[in-house]
């Protein structure tokens, strides 16, 4: 076995340089780790310098080191929260007992599951961003691009930390298949159905980091209640680092927005896209897709896995703490459910609807970055409000998959869905207006592209005309 | 409850007598009605419990190494106008489930030890019977070659349980009804739904019995029966084999006997089970073999083994899983496997020590826990001790440099078959009957099989590394124990049980798992059920829905 020194290539706080089963698990995945980056990650800048936010500790002084690095250099860590004296399991069955710090035998494979699907997001999003670089409309974007795509790298170490440390030979074999599966590969998908969805201009990438980013907040909050310790500080120190990428899409999505309600002001009487502006239309079509689409993550409305987790300790709803009761024996959940071809409420046994307390709290996460999003039209005085449409709109998991809603929520036939489908969800044309705004990138520093505004600010205190991307 | 010890002898029998007079012994059942293993039944008709069982056992064992002179058995009653009338209905009825079950398997096994006796060792057996013989009772009598009914007018031979208690014959009886005895299907139908039973000539006549005989004449029968049997029976010659006592130290969670150490982690639901290799080299001769007698290892071990298996089932119902290691020296254990075979050519002691660790082997295929072997550092899993990991339903080999090894000996291609008739490894390799040969090839090759050609042999499932090894085994013992114990006992009895049937899987598989779903249903032991109302003034009210 050839020697590497761990430490000091890989920043961490797991005493990696006298633990030889994550010593030896990581000789065998690394390499593997970097091929599979250099052949999937962001498309054409490998050899970049990039003006990057790396966590080198696990303290407010480490955790966010800025400098230039190339990509494939990045110090992937391996970082957990500080262990909480004491912690209790937060929910379920066992709650009030000690929580785990090895896995019983008995939730092995539960939780090895949970942890190779949250593990499966990370390289598919990467995946699915790697040709973004190629369309960015500036180099601050870019450099957001792939601040967001090595922490995405960095979770996925994250996720293979666990896998290595705590499930054997199974979990060695676990974490190779996350580098072999690729997401949109028929023959070898990504596990879930919204990372094997094209984005692949700068509107979805936005949107992805906005909604489906958030999914990834919402089910780590849940995981950091779990009673495997490990797996809760893991996913605590992972959620520092997600924050960012939801500031990117809400941010992103603002500019957009600014620049779209500033030109359409400037020249009255000409369409948006006359002005080579993306229409409020288009992107409240894409606000649709994705928002929905990021809803299926969470699974099915009423589900046993999901109850058999929350009863474990597996995983706890996001913020366990704000709740009283963290059994849920006895509670009920009023769900909306089709009988009939109506809408009908009925109570389901709470453990049951946890996907749905969850998939609530996100909603409401998302509405208040789409208030944000209504400020900025309204203060350029533009007629226009973006909604969320209805959780029932367009889901292909759960109580509503195989029916057909407006966005308002309402049950309608296939025929009125097939009629009306292209005014609720972007269409082949709207892809092809935005991919046209976007054929060329911007690498000029503090140059913006002509759709989207400036950002107010740029990164750790430098100017948005910081050369954020050595691109000599 | 105190626990249920099984070693017991002639001299402390309470309820059988066992005599002999020169080649013929004979067991005569004369069971004390004071004389239950706990209280609360009355051992009324000869009517057994477990206590009853358990010195039949000894006794079979007994003959076996104490008296190579004896070459026929008869087992009969000394009390006036009953046989026996089969296991105690107030014992069962107020047993847990657990312990019927058990209580039908020991006596099982040990109807099939019976068989054994007759069929491998040259003792002929002989149930005569000078009273009524019920349910159990005419299940001992068909697990004897012969049976000889008294022709009084009124002792009949019966299997009472469906029409009177709502359950079933659960000591092979149907399954010997028509397989053994080869009574025909309709036949056996009619006799197990009479409760009142069969008499005299009908009884013959319907292969229930092989000879009746009027009371005067009965004595005169049985010896001629008995000389019948004796005709060319094999001579087993030399002095007999003294049984001495196990007498283990008991000390807590721990018991120690000498070559096997039990130790049972209540917590974790885990018994430990390890087992030493001979210290000293295995007697050659058949005469130095005698002179150990009792303290043979390959005696003295599997008698101790066997004696801890079923202080497992009985006495530790809450033990899921049972982990099995082995420690010394492999060629020790080889080497007396080599010695065994030669020597039970022509030696009976030989011969009756594999026979034996054969019936102790068959004992814990059907241990209703789950049993994995650990193979690590200074194990040696070989030859006889190499059918404890095969028996396994899991393996765990570890992987390195000079680590462990296994070993097969001649005694793992036929000497010692599963219930089934096939060898474990023959078992273990249905679907690639070539692999027993590879593995055949491969000790004659190499001498020894490490750890990656024990994975590549297939036999054994795991193969961790050291780094690997100890989170491997601690997560899938704790996995194990956290599943369902009914569904894993389900799985386990039909995952280890390939291929074809036998009288005995038969018993084991098919007859006593129908007869343990009948005695959970409510209709043998619900408030109305046939087992609970038995001996009440109510009647039995069954729920009529079938299946």
């Amino acid at each position: 076995m050839s020697q590497i020194d761990h430490s000091q290539k890989i920043p961490n706080n797991v005493d990696l340089s006298s633990d030889r089963k994550l010593q030896r698990a990581l000789e065998k995945w690394l390499p593997n780790f970097i091929s599979w980056w250099t052949e999937m990650g962001p498309e054409g800048f490998q050899t970049k310098d990039v003006y990057l936010r790396t966590a080198i500790s696990a303290d407010s002084q480490g955790w966010a080191h800025f400098d230039y690095v190339k990509m494939p250099d990045y110090r992937w860590g391996i970082f957990l929260a500080d262990p909480v004296k004491d912690r209790r399991i937060p929910c379920g069955d066992d709650y009030g007992k000690p929580v785990w710090q090895e896995i019983p035998g008995e939730h092995r494979n539960t939780l090895r599951r949970i942890i190779v699907t949250q593990g499966d997001t990370e390289p598919a999003s990467v995946e699915q961003q790697r040709l973004l670089g190629q369309t960015c409309p500036s180099l601050y974007d870019l450099r957001n691009l792939f601040q967001v795509n090595v922490e995405e790298g960095r979770h996925l170490w994250a996720m293979v930390y666990l896998l290595h440390s705590y499930f054997g030979r199974d979990g060695r074999e676990e974490a190779e298949a996350l580098l072999e599966r690729r997401s949109g590969d028929d023959n070898n998908p990504r596990i879930l159905g919204a990372f094997n969805a094209p984005c692949d201009d700068w509107l979805s990438f936005f949107m992805f980091t906005f909604f489906t980013d958030r999914d990834g907040k919402y089910q780590l909050l849940a995981l950091s209640e779990s009673a495997f310790d490990p797996l809760s500080r893991t996913t605590r120190f992972m959620l520092t680092e997600e924050a960012h990428h939801m500031f990117v899409g809400e941010t992103g999505i603002l500019r957009v927005l600014d620049r779209t309600c500033q030109v359409m002001k400037d020249n009255p009487g000409k369409s948006a896209r006359e002005l080579g502006v993306i229409d409020l239309e288009t992107i409240q079509r894409a606000l649709n897709f994705w928002y929905s689409i990021s809803l299926d993550l969470f699974g099915g409305e009423v589900s046993s896995n999901a109850a058999s987790y929350f009863a474990a300790g597996l995983k706890g709803r996001a913020k366990e703490a704000q709740y009283e009761d963290h059994v849920c024996l006895d509670q009920v959940f009023e769900m909306d459910k089709i009988e009939g071809g109506k809408l009908s409420q009925e109570e389901v046994p709470l453990r049951n609807a946890m996907n749905e307390v969850l998939r609530t709290e996100y909603t409401e996460d998302c509405q208040r970055g789409v208030n944000k999003w209504n400020r900025m039209i309204q203060e350029h005085g533009v007629d226009f409000v973006l909604t969320l449409p209805s959780r029932r709109f367009n889901r292909q998991i759960g109580l509503y998959a195989g029916l057909y809603f407006t966005p308002e929520g309402s049950l309608i036939g296939r025929e009125e869905w097939e009629a009306k489908r292209d005014t609720w969800l972007p269409t082949d044309t709207d892809r092809a207006y935005v991919k046209s705004l976007m054929n060329r990138p911007v690498y000029e520093p503090g140059k913006m592209a002509n759709w989207i505004a400036a950002p107010k600010q740029g990164i750790k205190g430098r100017p948005v005309d910081f050369e954020y991307v050595r691109l000599d | 409850m105190d626990a249920i010890r099984f070693e017991t002898h002639p001299d402390r029998y309470r309820h059988w007598k066992l005599r002999f007079e020169g080649e013929v012994a004979t067991l005569d059942l004369d069971i004390p009605e004071d004389g239950g293993l706990r209280p609360g039944y009355v051992l009324k008709q000869n009517s057994y419990d477990l206590g009853v069982d358990i010195e039949l056992a000894d006794a079979i064992q007994r003959i076996r190494f104490e008296h190579p002179e004896v070459k026929a058995l008869v087992v009969s009653g000394a009390k006036d106008r009953v046989f026996c009338s089969g296991a105690n209905i107030y014992m069962l009825g107020s047993s847990t489930h657990a312990f019927k079950v058990n209580f039908c398997k020991f006596t099982n096994e040990t109807r099939l030890y019976l068989e054994d006796l007759a069929e491998h060792s040259g003792v002929r057996t002989l149930a005569a019977l000078t009273g009524a013989c019920a349910g159990g009772g005419y299940e001992l009598a068909m697990a004897c070659e012969r049976i000889l009914l008294v022709d009084d007018g009124s002792s009949a031979v019966s299997l009472p349980e469906v029409p009177l208690l709502g359950v079933l014959p659960g000591t092979g009886g149907l399954t010997r009804l028509v397989d053994k005895r080869k009574v025909r299907r309709d036949l056996a139908d009619a006799f197990s739904t009479v409760a009142e039973g069969v008499r005299g000539k009908r009884a013959l006549a319907w292969g229930l019995v092989d000879r009746v005989e009027k009371k005067s004449g009965f004595s005169e029968a049985l010896k001629e029966t008995v000389s019948e049997l004796v005709q060319g029976a094999k001579e087993r010659t030399g002095q007999g084999v003294t049984l001495t006592p196990l007498a283990p130290e008991r000390d807590g969670e721990v018991t120690r006997y000498r070559y096997v150490e039990l130790r049972v982690d209540a917590e974790a639901r885990v018994a430990h089970l390890s087992i030493s290799a001979p210290e000293e080299p295995t007697p050659s001769t058949a005469e130095a073999l005698r002179a150990a007698g009792a303290d043979a290892w390959a005696l003295r071990m599997f008698r101790e083994l066997d004696d801890a298996l079923l202080d497992l089932r009985f006495n530790h119902p809450q033990i899921g899983l049972l982990v099995l290691r082995t420690t010394g020296s492999a060629e020790q254990v080889l080497a007396s496997d080599a010695s065994l075979i030669e020597l039970a050519k022509t030696d009976w002691f030989a011969s009756e020590i594999l026979l034996h660790m054969r019936r102790v082997l068959k004992r814990l295929d059907l241990m209703a826990r789950t049993v994995f072997a650990i193979v690590d550092q200074d194990t040696c899993f070989a030859g006889s001790l190499l059918e404890l990991a095969l028996a396994a339903d899991r393996s765990f080999m570890l992987d390195v440099d000079d680590g462990p090894t296994l070993a097969c000996s001649e005694l793992n291609f036929g000497a010692l078959p599963m219930a089934s008739g096939l060898t474990r490894l023959e078992a273990r390799f249905y679907g690639a009957p070539e692999q027993v040969g590879k593995v055949r090839e491969h000790m004659a090759s190499e001498g020894a099989i490490d750890t990656e050609a024990a994975r590549e042999l297939g036999l054994v499932t795991y193969t961790p590394d050291d780094i690997d090894w100890e989170d491997e085994v601690r997560i899938a013992m704790e996995e194990r124990a956290a599943f369902s114990p009914d569904a894993l006992t389900g799985m386990e009895a039909s995952l280890r049980f390939v291929g074809p049937e036998t009288l005995e899987t038969k018993i084991f598989g098919r007859l006593s798992a129908w007869q343990n779903w009948i005695f959970q249903r409510p209709n043998a032991v619900g408030e109305r059920g046939g087992l609970t109302t038995y001996g009440t003034p109510e009647r039995p009210k069954f729920n009529f829905d079938r299946t």
